[in-house]
C-alpha cells in the first residue's frame, strides 16, 4: 500500500525491478512474522536473503510462492501489481520455489515429482517426453540419480534436493526462490548449485537465495538483504560489504556475541573469520 | 548399445533386461515390501484350494458364473473406495448411499412410473452431490471424512427408510432392463471369445506403441518378444476363462460392465493428470498444494466419484435382487466394499493403490462368502472369516509399508 522504504539501497535501480515487494506484512495470531518488508529483485540479479532463525525468511518465501497470503502490502511483478493467491498463481506468474522441506511426494517417482501439477497432456500423460525432459534437466544439474523411475523415497537427501531444484526450472520461470539450496548437499553438488545460480543469472532470471552460509552468499549474490525479527535490517552490495557487517545486521547490533568474542580475541590474532556460523554456535554453547 | 540409452547410462544401475534379471528384480521388490497384488493372489489360491477340497462344486463353471455376478455390485462400490483411499481419506457411508440411491431409483421407476434411465440419472446425480458434500465438509470445514461419512451413513439410511415408506420394499419388474441386465443377460459365447482376444490385442498394440516411442526417444524399452509373450499369456488365460464359463451360462454383462469400469478407472489413475494428482495428494498433500495442484478440487472429485460408484453399485445390486428394500446396502455391504479395496492392496494410508485392487479384493470376499454358503455355514462364520481376512490384509499392508520405509521405498 505505502512505500515505506527507508533502507533499500536499490532506489536508484535503472530499470523497474522484476519482482518488487512493498510493505508486506504477515501475522500469525499475535506474532508479527513479517512487518513492512520491502524487497526488489532485478532481472539477472541474485539476491541473498539472510537472517537468523525466526527472522521471517521462510515466511517471506511462502508469501512469494502463494502458500501464505500477505495481510498487507503489495507485490509487483514486471511492473504490474499482482495477487499471489495460491501456489498455482505463483507458478503461472513465473515464480518458482524450492522449499526448504523440498515439498516432494515420496510415493511418486522422479518424473512424477518433476512434472507434478504441470503434467504434459493431462488427458493422456506423455510419459516418454516427460522422461526425456527429466533426463535433460537432471544432466544439466549434473545430478547423480541412477534412474528417474524410482520413487523419491529411495533417494538420498542431496538427490532429493537436486530433484526439487530441477523441478523449479521446468516451465521457464522468471524468478527462482531457493530456500537453503545447499544445506543438504555434498561439496561437488554445492558447487554445481552455485554454478547453476550463476547460469540462471546469465539467463536473466531473478534469483532469491536464502542461506546461512556466508561463503555461498558472498560467492554468488549481488545484493544481500538482511531480515531481523520480521523487519528489513539493511541491504548491502555483496561485493563491497564485509562479513562482519552482515553478521552485525543479522544479529541486530554491533554489540553481540560475535563482536564480543572478537574483542576478546583481539590482540591475540587477526581472526578475520569471525563470521563463520560455527563461531556463534561455540559461543552459545558456553 | 544399451549403455547409450538415456535412462541406462548410470553405471550403478543393474541392467535387468534378461528374463532371469527381471525375475531377480521382481524378487528384490517383493523382499523389500513392494508386494503389489502378490498377497491377494496367494490368498485366492489358498481359498480356492481349501474350498475346492471341502466341496468340489466350488470351482465348477456354474458356481464361478454366480460368484462373478455376486462380485460385480460390491466391486463397483469398492472401486469408489479406492479413489478416496488414494487421497488418504475414507467414506464409511457407501453402503447407505448405495441403498438410498437404489431406493430412489425403485421408487421413481416403479411407484412414479418414471423412465428407468431418467430415474438412474437422477439417483446418480443425487449421489454425486452427496460425495461433493463430503468433499466440502472436509475442505471447507475441516471435518474428517471419517466423521462426515459416519454421519452420512446414518442420515442416508434414515432417508432410505423414509422414501421406501411403510411397505419397506419395492419390487422391480422382472422384464425391466435393470433386472434382466443384472440377472439374465450374458455375453454370447462367440462374443466372449472375441472380447477375450481383444484385451490382449489392445495391450500388445499399446505396449508396442509405447515401446517404439521410447526407442525413438533413446530410452530403454520393453522388447517386442516380451510384449508378445505377455499378450499370449493373457490371451490363453482369458480364452480359458471364457471357455470355462461358457460351459455354463457364460459371462454376465454386469461382470463385463464392472471390468470395463475397472479398466477405465485404472486408466484414470495411472495415465491422467487427475490420477497423478490423486496419488500426490495421498502421498504429501502439502507438496501437492505447493506444486499448484487444486487440492480441494481433487478431494471433491475423489468423494464425488466414490459416491457416484457407490450409487451405481447399489443400483446393480437392486437389479440383481429385483428389489430395493430396507436391507439394501445395509449389513456388510459397507465393510465388504472397504475391505475389498484394502485386501486387494490399496493402502489405507493414502497414495498407493490401483483400480485392480477393487476387482481382486471383491473376488476374495465373494469367494469366501460363496464357499461358506456351499458348506452350509451361516453368516456368523462368514463375518468372522471375512473379518480375519481383512485383519490379515491390513497387517500385510502395514508391515509392507514399514519394510518399504526401511528399504527406502515409498
Amino acid at each position: 500500500m505505502t512505500t515505506t522504504a527507508s533502507t533499500t539501497g536499490n532506489d536508484t535501480a535503472t530499470s523497474t525491478p522484476l519482482l518488487s515487494l512493498r510493505g508486506v506484512t504477515k501475522t500469525f495470531g499475535a506474532v508479527n512474522a513479517l512487518t513492512d518488508i520491502d524487497l526488489d529483485v532485478a532481472r539477472g540479479e541474485v539476491v541473498a536473503l539472510v537472517g537468523d532463525n525466526g527472522a521471517g525468511k521462510s515466511t517471506l518465501v511462502k508469501v512469494l510462492s502463494g502458500v501464505h497470503a500477505p495481510d498487507a502490502g503489495t507485490i509487483s511483478f514486471e511492473g504490474r501489481e499482482v495477487q499471489v493467491a495460491d501456489p498455482a498463481a505463483a507458478i503461472d506468474l513465473g515464480i518458482a520455489t524450492v522449499f526448504q522441506d523440498l515439498a516432494l511426494c515420496e510415493n511418486l517417482d522422479v518424473v512424477g515429482n518433476l512434472f507434478l501439477g504441470q503434467e504434459r497432456n493431462r488427458a493422456r500423460l506423455d510419459e516418454v517426453s516427460m522422461e526425456v525432459t527429466s533426463w535433460e534437466l537432471l544432466q544439466q544439474l549434473s545430478a547423480k540419480i541412477p534412474t528417474v523411475r524410482i520413487p523419491i523415497a529411495s533417494l538420498s537427501g542431496g538427490q532429493r534436493q537436486t530433484v526439487a531444484i530441477a523441478r523449479s526450472l521446468l516451465g521457464d520461470p522468471k524468478v527462482i526462490i531457493l530456500d537453503e539450496p545447499t544445506a543438504a548437499l555434498g561439496v561437488a553438488q554445492t558447487a554445481e548449485v552455485l554454478d547453476l545460480i550463476e547460469r540462471l543469472r546469465q539467463r536473466g532470471l531473478g534469483v532469491i537465495m536464502i542461506s546461512h552460509n556466508m561463503e555461498d552468499v558472498r560467492a554468488v549474490a549481488d545484493r544481500v538483504v538482511v531480515l531481523r525479527l520480521g523487519r528489513n535490517n539493511g541491504v548491502f552490495d555483496a561485493h563491497g560489504v564485509s562479513t562482519e557487517t552482515i553478521i552485525a545486521a543479522i544479529t541486530g547490533a554491533s554489540d553481540n556475541v560475535v563482536t564480543r568474542r572478537r574483542e576478546r580475541l583481539d590482540g591475540a590474532a587477526g581472526e578475520a573469520a569471525a563470521g563463520r556460523p560455527a563461531t556463534t554456535d561455540e559461543e552459545v554453547a558456553r | 548399445m544399451s549403455t547409450l540409452q538415456l535412462d541406462r547410462s548410470d553405471e550403478r544401475l543393474s541392467h535387468d533386461l534378461t528374463p532371469a534379471g527381471r525375475a531377480r528384480a521382481a524378487l528384490r521388490n517383493i523382499r523389500s515390501g513392494d508386494l503389489g497384488p502378490l498377497p491377494v493372489i496367494v490368498g485366492l489360491v489358498i481359498i480356492a484350494v481349501i474350498f475346492q477340497s471341502l466341496n468340489p462344486v466350488f470351482l465348477s463353471s456354474g458356481n464361478l458364473v454366480n460368484l462373478m455376478l455376486d462380485s460385480a455390485a460390491v466391486g463397483v462400490i469398492s472401486l469408489g473406495i479406492v479413489c478416496v483411499l488414494l487421497v488418504g481419506e475414507i467414506d464409511l457411508s457407501v453402503g447407505s448411499v448405495s441403498g438410498f440411491t437404489a431406493a430412489v431409483v425403485a421408487v421413481l421407476f416403479v411407484r412414479h412410473d418414471w423412465n428407468w434411465v431418467l430415474a438412474v440419472v437422477v439417483a446418480l446425480g443425487i449421489a454425486t452431490l452427496i460425495g461433493l458434500t463430503y468433499g466440502l465438509a472436509l475442505t471447507r470445514f475441516g471435518m474428517p471424512s471419517f466423521v462426515a461419512s459416519l454421519a452420512g451413513l446414518l442420515a442416508f439410511l434414515g432417508l432410505q427408510l423414509a422414501i421406501l415408506g411403510d411397505q419397506g420394499s419395492v419390487n422391480l419388474p422382472f422384464d425391466s432392463f435393470l433386472v434382466t441386465f443384472a440377472q439374465v443377460s450374458f455375453v454370447p459365447p462367440w462374443l466372449a471369445y472375441v472380447l477375450a482376444a481383444l484385451a490382449p490385442a489392445g495391450m500388445l498394440a499399446a505396449g508396442y506403441e509405447t515401446s517404439s516411442r521410447r526407442r525413438r526417444a533413446n530410452l530403454s524399452a520393453t522388447s517386442v518378444r516380451v510384449l508378445v509373450v505377455r499378450a499370449v499369456a493373457l490371451l490363453v488365460g482369458l480364452e480359458f476363462v471364457a471357455w470355462y464359463l461358457n460351459r455354463e451360462r457364460g459371462i454376465g454383462w454386469m461382470v463385463v460392465f464392472f471390468v470395463a469400469l475397472v479398466v477405465i478407472l485404472n486408466y484414470g489413475i495411472t495415465r491422467t493428470g487427475w490420477g497423478r494428482s490423486l496419488l500426490a495428494v495421498g502421498g504429501n498433500v502439502e507438496a501437492a498444494r505447493r506444486s499448484g495442484i487444486g487440492v480441494r478440487r481433487i478431494y471433491l472429485s475423489a468423494f464425488a466419484v466414490c459416491s457416484f460408484l457407490a450409487a451405481l453399485g447399489g443400483i446393480l445390486a437392486a437389479g440383481r435382487l429385483a428389489s430395493a428394500n430396507l436391507s439394501s446396502g445395509t449389513g456388510d455391504v459397507n465393510l465388504n466394499a472397504i475391505a475389498a479395496a484394502v485386501i486387494g492392496g490399496t493402502s489405507l494410508f493414502g497414495g498407493r493403490g490401483s483400480a485392480w485392487s477393487a476387482l481382486l479384493g471383491t473376488v476374495v470376499i465373494a469367494a469366501i462368502a460363496n464357499g461358506l454358503t456351499l458348506l452350509n455355514l451361516d453368516s456368523s462364520y462368514r463375518f468372522v472369516i471375512t473379518g480375519l481376512v481383512l485383519a490379515v490384509a491390513v497387517a500385510i499392508d502395514s508391515l509392507a509399508r514399514r519394510s518399504r520405509a526401511s528399504h527406502g521405498r515409498a
